[in-house]
């Protein structure tokens, strides 16, 4: 329940405050949101596999978060910074799915 | 796989903290969605990296070239366009002008304009239609543009004069005495053109007929020629 609280809360203060990307964020902010949407949905389906642990989703939501942004950058370094963006996108992409085809065959088996 | 894979139980006040910090992390997540949307509304260009803006660049020149060519291809043709409007509306003014003199000497429309009026009244009857052709040569060399007779016979160049049991036919239509001649021209030279000595005046005079001639400044002559489509003649334009 709470977690759903935060959700309303979270977005509630983005359309409230309105603030803008800082610049140095803006090129990490996408990738790690995709990053954290994958740490969610894999909780998603632990949770209805009824294995959810809060300790796990909070190390993956972080270490997700922190490893996205953390290819961003050396990309950005090494020069190959939206090729290496769209890679981390397109593996985040396929968890994403996988754990979205789990949750959907454990809820229609089909 | 960071997922959730171990079961695991904990103390209950643990559990509420963990679901705060959850809350937390789900929190910001719905936070920083929000606010990249909006983010990706306004179109800003600061994010882009180097290559992509060189990229990006790149396309809006082409573009542009792609567009500017549009431009005068247009420009061009706009001004091809209207041109030829103008043209056609000039050649269109001219045209109509033209028919519209034509029509006057053609006698399909009415006319107006400074003339003369002779009267000739004719109690003898002894008028006929040599005499009046006569008269009408006589205004015709003096540059009458526009005839009617009696307000209903119109004088154009298919017109003839017939002498009839009742009096004149001219142009297919009775006429009898007193014969009005409303003339269209310049008004001294159509009343010269009568009242010479020995002239149309004077012939009229010795068949005992009255003549009499009055200058207008305006004229107006509503009676239409009757116009025929030429059954045999073809205009001959231009060819050698």
């Amino acid at each position: 329940m709470i977690p759903v609280i935060g959700l309303v809360v979270g977005v509630g203060l983005g359309l409230f405050l309105q603030p803008d990307v800082p610049l140095w964020l803006q090129p990490y902010l996408p990738i790690a949101i995709v990053a954290a949407l994958d740490a969610v949905v894999g909780a998603l389906r632990a949770l209805g596999e009824r294995r959810f642990d809060d300790r796990v989703f909070v190390v993956s939501f972080i270490s997700n978060v922190t490893i996205a942004g953390f290819m961003v950058f050396l990309g950005d370094q090494l020069g190959v910074g939206s090729q290496l963006s769209t890679g981390v996108v397109v593996v985040l992409g396929i968890r994403i799915f996988a754990n979205a085809a789990a949750i959907r065959r454990r809820i229609f088996h089909a | 796989m960071p997922d959730a894979e171990r079961p695991h139980r904990a103390a209950p006040s643990r559990r509420a903290g963990s679901q705060v910090l959850v809350a937390l992390l789900v929190g910001g997540l719905a936070f920083a969605v929000t606010v990249q949307v909006r983010q990706d509304d306004a179109t800003d260009y600061g994010s882009l990296r180097g290559v992509e803006l060189v990229e990006l660049l790149k396309s809006v020149d082409v573009a542009n070239e792609r567009l500017a060519g549009q431009i005068d291809e247009l420009t061009a043709t706009r001004d091809r366009l209207r041109a030829s409007r103008g043209d056609a509306a000039e050649a269109e003014d001219v045209a109509r002008q033209r028919a519209e003199e034509l029509a006057v000497l053609a006698g399909s429309v009415g006319a107006t304009g400074p003339g003369v009026r002779l009267t000739v009244s004719d109690p003898d009857g002894l008028v006929d239609a040599g005499l009046v052709l006569d008269v009408l040569q006589e205004l015709r060399e003096a540059g009458a543009e526009a005839i009617v007779v009696n307000d209903t016979a119109r004088v154009v160049a298919q017109t003839y004069v017939l002498d009839d049991e009742q009096g004149l036919r001219i142009g297919g239509r009775q006429v009898s005495s007193p014969y009005v001649f409303d003339v269209i021209g310049d008004p001294s030279t159509l009343e010269e053109s009568i009242t010479f000595r020995g002239g149309v005046r004077d012939l009229l005079q010795a068949r005992g007929a009255q003549a009499a001639v009055d200058r207008r400044s305006t004229i107006t002559i509503t009676a239409l020629a009757d116009v025929r489509t030429p059954e045999y003649a073809r205009p001959d334009v231009g060819t050698p």
